[in-house]
């Protein structure tokens, strides 16, 4: 006999998402009836090595600072119907985050939720540092983290929590990990957990597959793109799902919506790796259902990988940008003089990049290639952009001064000069035997 | 009969772009089962490596997935560095399916009921 369906709504695709995502999702959730789980997808490649960096400053901090925003407005109703709740917002601090919820719950009144943390993916201790040194040698390291899969996840949610609290993990694995302790499935049963994957992939990036990331005007349209509605899988015993929104919510979901997410920050499509699972999509099948109802299917599994992927994030210095707007008669001949000036003033402290907002800025090269192949035109609106990347941060601030004085020194009429310094974070990868890197999870009892 | 018509890419399909690294994905979705082949024929890797060659990238590689009328293009090494790296606005080359889509594609004309937008 087989298992009703798991419904998994997402609620956020990254740190910094709309934080008003989660109600209407919760809603359709306890509407279902049926077994469910809501997550939230925060946690970028370079968010946690912020995270580490803001918990560095004070330790009780380092998960996701938008926790009690995405939480609080459905805490009480994810309780009260038994809509477990996974997510990656415990950055570099799930036990932090933890702490959170309980502080959280008990202001709203509510009964100490079960919140279990997942633990293992900080490589950034003890013997484990070993691990990867190799990799990062003589790099000014902030974090060292290991993609964890799903299995930590499915025991903390059988051992019967209402919340997982990971750092990290692997996107999809927030979905692989419910879906595993929902349908009991044998952890090496590669097609449904290939399935689930995909369904998680489908997912993690919140609103992408349902509207979001999609318009437009005249090609694509998306209806009522202020109001989107989050994506739900409903998963079903054999990992095959079905991607669908909330009633009510703007937004649309048709094979092409699901098409473009399925294929987001995919390489080989017959070999996407995971912790968890080796997926193949080479012989998927999407098909539309019905009004914003989109089933995935033909998609199979291999072997999970040997090794986990491990991040490493790192200081490299610091990036200096600056703007100066040019407009009317000859605007864009003046920026260009602009960026010339520039260029002398700076020459020896590094590549400069210059573009020209309104005229090329985007498709083109740090060496400046497609700008030059560029005709000059006369475009009458024009913002000059230039930055500069240097590891001592009083050259970077040369950048900053010089388009500054561009005020009083450079060509006529230049305007709204912005100016910005920011410090850079630079990521290395490597790979490191599974049986290296245990994780587990743990239940965490008391409040912040 | 008339003449092909050479109209954009983005007339035949849509795509969105992805970053790992410095590593791009871009993908190709048709909009109609009708111009599979033509998009299989006329958006080689070749075809697209002239068009991001100002970025130098050291290989393309072209996925194809006939089940759902789409390619997958990996781009290698053409984000200036990405997103830690790059000095580009757009570091992790979010806006780079657009580049692609303007690839000029031939169409022969009783295909040319199925282009999307307008001419």
């Amino acid at each position: 006999m087989p298992k009703p369906p798991l419904r998994v709504g997402c609620a956020a695709g990254f740190s910094g998402d709309r934080t008003d995502a989660a109600g209407p999702v919760v809603d359709a959730l306890i509407a279902s009836g049926g077994p469910a789980v809501l997550i939230f997808e925060t946690l970028a490649e370079r968010t946690l090595a912020l995270a580490q960096l803001a918990r560095r400053q004070d330790p009780s901090l380092g998960y996701e600072p938008l926790l009690d925003e995405l939480l609080g407005p459905v805490l009480a109703r994810c309780l009260g119907a038994g809509v477990r709740i996974v997510s990656n917002f415990g950055a570099a601090n799930p036990e932090g985050a933890a702490r959170r919820i309980h502080a959280l719950a008990r202001s709203l009144g509510l009964r100490a939720p079960r919140v279990a943390v997942v633990a293992g993916d900080d490589l950034d201790n003890g013997s484990q540092r070993a691990l990867w040194r190799p990799a990062a040698e003589g790099l000014s390291v902030v974090s060292a983290n290991a993609y964890l899969g799903a299995e930590s996840i499915a025991d903390a949610l059988v051992a019967g929590a209402d919340i997982v609290v990971c750092g990290r993990v692997a996107d999809p694995s927030l979905a692989v990990g419910p879906a595993l302790a929902h349908f009991g499935w044998r952890r090496d049963d590669w097609d449904r957990i290939a399935r689930a994957t995909m369904a998680g992939h489908l997912l993690e990036c919140g609103a992408q597959v349902s509207g979001g990331y999609y318009a437009d005007p005249g090609l694509k349209d998306v209806p009522d793109m202020a109001h989107l509605g989050y994506p739900i899988a409903e998963i079903e015993d054999d990992g095959h799902c079905t991607i669908t929104k909330p009633a009510g919510t703007g937004g649309r979901i048709d094979e092409h919506t699901v098409k473009e997410q399925l294929l987001y920050e995919v390489h080989d499509p017959r070999a996407y790796l995971t912790p968890d699972v080796v997926a193949d999509i080479g012989a998927a099948e999407v098909t539309q259902l019905g009004p914003d109802r989109v089933r995935l299917a033909g998609v199979r599994g291999h072997a999970r990988p040997g090794s986990l992927k491990v991040n490493i994030c790192h200081e490299t210095g610091w990036l200096a940008e600056g703007e100066i707007s040019y407009a009317g008669a000859r605007a864009e001949a003046r920026a260009r003089l602009a960026a010339e000036v520039l260029r002398e003033r700076l020459r020896g402290l590094g590549p400069l990049r210059a573009d020209l907002i309104g005229v090329a800025s985007v498709f083109g090269d740090d060496d400046g290639r497609w700008l030059a192949a560029q005709p000059s035109g006369d475009a009458r609106d024009v913002r000059l952009r230039v930055a500069m990347s240097h590891t001592d941060r009083a050259c970077a601030e040369r950048l900053l001064r010089e388009v500054t004085a561009l005020y009083t020194c450079g060509p006529a009429g230049g305007g709204g000069v912005r100016t910005a310094l920011r410090a850079r974070l630079g990521t290395v990868s490597c790979s490191v035997p599974r049986a290296q890197v245990p994780s587990s999870h743990r239940f965490v009892t008391e409040a912040a | 009969m008339g003449a092909a018509l050479t109209v954009p890419l983005h007339r035949l399909a849509h795509g969105r772009s992805g970053d790992k690294g410095n590593r791009s994905n871009i993908s190709v979705i048709a909009w109609h089962p009708a111009f599979w082949p033509l998009l299989v024929a006329q958006v080689t890797e070749a075809a697209v490596a002239r068009q991001f060659a100002h970025r130098k990238p050291a290989a393309v590689t072209r996925h194809l997935l006939p089940t759902l009328q789409a390619m997958n293009f990996v781009i290698d090494d053409v984000l200036d560095g990405g997103v830690n790296d790059s000095l580009n606005l757009d570091s992790h080359g979010k806006a780079l399916s657009y580049l692609l889509l303007d690839l000029p594609v031939e169409v022969p004309p009783e295909l040319a009921v199925h282009l999307v937008g307008p001419s």
